[in-house]
């Protein structure tokens, strides 16, 4: 998604971040004593990326109908425990446990778009609702961990292809199918014209409702598959596994760091793989160094407060100026370009 | 459909001045393209349009022209398929039509390019031209065949050197205008209504409109045609629709009206007052705000000086530097080198409530973005700036809001009616009247008169008289040349971000355009501004 303009596109400064995040992290393992590429170290935050990619993926989407979707916690654990409860440590029970949570996702996703897009119910507040649904389901028919996954399942976790395990490579796949239908399918298309203005693509005959519910179901099936990687994970379904990751509020500021206009209409799924990688790439130096959990937190805050405030700056120079010496910032942007 | 050549004889056409006759093309079997037959629309009980009927025939360019409120815009959204008409039919090439939705419209061939862009500036321009039907191979978007439609389609407009995966954030208004009309053109459209095509662009853009229009029209396009702008529409039209109230007053050849008449049908008033003189005892009095060798990233060593009791205009191409000249000094953009008095005193606004503290006000371009709170009542609107930045004074200025009011002459169900909810005409009455409300020594006005009616253009410039005629100094920038020659007692020509030139009011057009586009360098008067 290059402008072809001579200026570093957002993508572009997320990946810049990316390296930068990458050496300092590599200075501070090393004063531990530490190699930060050791093969353990890069498995570590490939696993990391694995669950948080699937959800910030499905969240891009969201974010560029221009919804957002806050029931993503709940439907992981959701799928997590159904899946394990139907499997109940059976290896013939996989494929049917994993149609039905995936099915169960699906038709969670869907019922939000639709919601969304017919009842015209902004996102913030139908996912909200839709997970406050979800959790009071679990609270009733999940106490504890339930179910649990066969062997042969949790292979998904502990395989490797190489140096690269098996969960991240199923996230990247499923992330270059949604580049793919961003860019080359009409919904795709759609998708970027409801979220930049719902008016404009209707007038052009756009049915906008279309694109809102495809996007909000995929997402749900995205976080519905990090609830089997996160099942395969810790071989047991845990109805509250998906909280414990605050994935709603970590997928938004992945995707927003990743560039993608919380408004809606601009972004793109290679920004918010940026993102996410930045997000792994700190939370893994951080436990490494032993940084106290609450400072890690102050820092995931400040990293998605100052790429906003970057983003805002580069949307406010629209016009050149042609008379204006550089000033300090903008010679140091310049040369950071 | 558009595109198919026409029929060779009407080439003959080509390099014609603008002309009214031998538009009309026999393509056809004599059936207009489009019959409109007494059409009739009410809005809750309040009829909006009565019994209007017109004919438009390939080739042809019907101009439609009224007052806002006169019914046009309803027309055309009846015809576009976002209203539907309570009586009357429209018949398209013989057949009677009745869309429910615009996209019906746009797939009968009647293709509506709003005022409002309809355009996504984060997408590309062949990403806008074909959305919703997107070129797709074995299923997937082909985006190298839409990038090559796309600039054939350009091309036949005889636009070059815009390539087609451009956002189009990064194009100019006129380049979206082109993209609108491509996108328009695109629905293999025979019909295309325009609703104000050239309330955005400067001069020379509107020839190039001008110039798609034609060879448009040269396949056989039909086009309706609105605009406030009375010059163009005599130059384009071969036949002219009036509206007045809802109601059809003529329809006439171009050739039988001149604009006199054409005023005199619209609102039943003659041009000699278009322009109103000078009140009586108007006299330039001292310096009201001066610039010495003023400049900031956008504009560089302006020296002007401004006179209470004077309207100044500036004019130059769009990007001169215009509106960012009246941003410098009202802190929008502040000025970070050279010297600004206010009054004598040395004064350099480093925000708009700097500026407004110290008695200038801005009407700015985008009355609806940034000139209003468009869900707020006219009261409020009035009383937004003096609220925010003059808290002690509200009190008085709400005493003296009734007089205030009715002196703007808005036509309001009432004080308290939401300002969405006005034409465009009452809405910039009331961003004047918020800024009379401060009581300021120098207004500054980007536009004063974009895309509102006759009549309201009236009433605001004998409200910039009677500022004027109070001593208070008037900054006027405007795309429209008349406006500035008849209103101005000084004009300022910008280029490239400096002045370029000033010339003496009602200078002719010519001189004002070989300054702005660099083809005179001269600088008369030089002493004033010196």
């Amino acid at each position: 998604m290059r402008d072809r303009m001579g200026r570093v596109t957002s993508t572009g400064i997320v990946y810049g971040v990316l390296v930068f995040t990458i050496i300092v992290g590599t200075i501070l393992t090393a004063t531990e004593g530490r190699n930060f590429f050791a093969t353990g170290n890069i498995a570590a935050i490939l696993t990391f990326t694995s669950t948080l990619g699937l959800i910030a993926v499905g969240q891009t989407m969201v974010i560029l109908v221009g919804s957002l979707d806050l029931s993503v916690p709940y439907v992981v654990s959701l799928c997590s425990v159904i899946a394990g409860s139907v499997m109940a440590g059976e290896t013939g029970s996989i494929v049917p446990g994993v149609m039905i949570a995936l099915a169960v996702a699906a038709g969670i996703g869907a019922v939000n778009g639709l919601v969304v897009s017919l009842l015209g119910v902004h996102g913030f507040i139908a996912t909200l609702g839709m997970g406050l649904i979800i959790s009071g389901y679990m609270t009733a028919n999940y106490k504890g961990t339930s179910g649990s996954a066969p062997e042969p399942f949790r292979v998904i976790d502990t395989a490797n292809i190489g140096p690269i395990p098996l969960s991240a490579i199923i996230m990247l796949a499923c992330a270059v199918l949604a580049i793919l239908m961003l860019r080359k399918t009409r919904v795709g298309h759609h998708m970027y014209a409801v979220g930049g203005d719902r008016e404009v693509a209707r007038l052009s005959g756009i049915r906008t409702a279309v694109p809102v519910v495809v996007a909000h179901t995929l997402c749900s099936l995205l976080a519905g598959l990090a609830g089997l990687l996160l099942l395969a994970r810790l071989s047991v379904g845990n109805p509250t596994i998906g909280s414990q990751g605050d994935y709603d509020l970590m997928s938004i500021a992945a995707v927003v760091l990743g560039g993608t206009l919380l408004a809606g209409g601009k972004g793109n799924i290679l920004g918010t793989l940026g993102g996410v990688a930045i997000f792994a790439v700190m939370d893994q130096v951080m436990s490494v160094i032993e940084v106290p959990s609450f400072l890690q937190d102050v820092f995931r805050g400040l990293v998605i407060v100052l790429a906003v405030a970057v983003y805002a700056r580069r949307e406010i120079e629209r016009r050149p100026a042609p008379f204006e010496r550089p000033t300090a910032l903008d010679a140091a942007l310049q040369e950071a370009r | 459909m558009y595109g198919q050549p026409s029929t060779s004889a009407e080439d003959s056409t080509e390099g014609c001045e603008p002309c009214h006759s031998g538009r009309v093309h026999e393509t056809d079997d004599g059936r207009p393209l489009l019959r409109v037959s007494g059409v009739s629309k009410s809005f809750v009980g309040f009829r909006v349009l009565d019994d209007v009927s017109l004919e438009l025939r390939a080739g042809q360019v019907l101009g439609i022209v009224g007052e806002n409120g006169a019914g046009k815009s309803t027309l055309m959204k009846i015809l576009a398929g976002v209203y539907q008409a309570d009586e009357g039919t429209i018949e398209l090439d013989g057949s009677e039509v009745a869309f429910s939705h615009p996209v019906q419209a746009q797939q009968a061939g009647l293709s509506t390019v709003f005022q409002e862009f309809n355009l996504l500036p984060e997408r590309t321009i062949a990403e806008n031209i074909y959305l919703g039907r997107e070129p797709r191979r074995r299923g997937l978007v082909d985006t190298g065949q839409m990038n090559r439609d796309t600039e054939a389609l350009l091309a036949e407009l005889g636009v070059t050197g815009l390539r087609p995966n451009r956002r189009v954030r990064s194009l100019s208004v006129a380049e979206q205008q082109v993209v609108e009309i491509a996108k328009a053109v695109g629905y293999d459209a025979r019909i295309i209504q325009m609703d104000e095509p050239t309330a955005a662009l400067a001069e020379h853009e509107v020839d190039l409109l001008h110039a798609i229009i034609d060879k448009l029209t040269k396949s056989g396009v039909g086009i309706l045609y609105v605009s406030h702008r009375l010059k163009e529409i005599f130059e384009l039209c071969d036949a002219i629709t009036i509206l007045k109230d809802g109601a059809q007053v003529a329809t006439k050849p171009a050739d039988d009206l001149d604009e006199a008449e054409l005023v005199r049908l619209m609102v039943g008033r003659s041009i000699s007052s278009f322009f109103p003189d000078p009140l009586p005892g108007t006299e330039p009095g001292d310096a009201a705000l001066e610039l010495k060798g003023a400049g900031n990233g956008y504009v560089d060593a302006v020296d002007l000086t401004l006179r209470g009791g004077e309207i100044v205009g500036i004019s130059g191409l769009q990007g001169s530097g215009r509106t960012e000249l009246l941003e410098a000094m009202f802190g929008v953009r502040p000025l970070t080198r050279g010297e600004m008095l206010l009054a004598g005193k040395a004064v350099t606004p480093g925000s708009p409530r700097e500026a407004i503290r110290s008695g200038i006000a801005m009407i700015t371009e985008d009355r609806k973005a940034t000139g209003l709170a468009l869900s707020q009542s006219i009261i409020d609107n009035v009383l937004g700036v003096v609220r925010s930045v003059f808290p002690r004074r509200t009190g008085t200025a709400r005493r003296q809001l009734p007089g205030l009011i009715s002196s703007l002459e808005i036509s309001a169900r009432g004080m308290d009616q939401e300002v969405r909810f006005l034409s465009g005409g009452n809405q910039q009455k009331v961003v004047l009247g918020r800024w009379l409300a401060i009581e300021p020594s120098v207004v500054l006005m980007d536009e004063p008169t974009r895309g509102i009616d006759v009549g309201a253009k009236h009433s605001i410039y004998e409200l910039m008289r009677a500022l004027a005629a109070q001593g208070v100094a008037v900054l006027m920038v405007s795309s429209e040349l008349p406006e500035l020659i008849g209103m101005s007692d000084r004009i300022l020509v910008m280029r490239d971000g400096r002045l370029a030139g000033e010339l003496p009011g009602g200078s002719d057009e010519e001189a004002v355009m070989q300054i702005a586009t660099g083809v005179v360098d001269a600088v008369s008067n030089s002493g004033d501004v010196a």
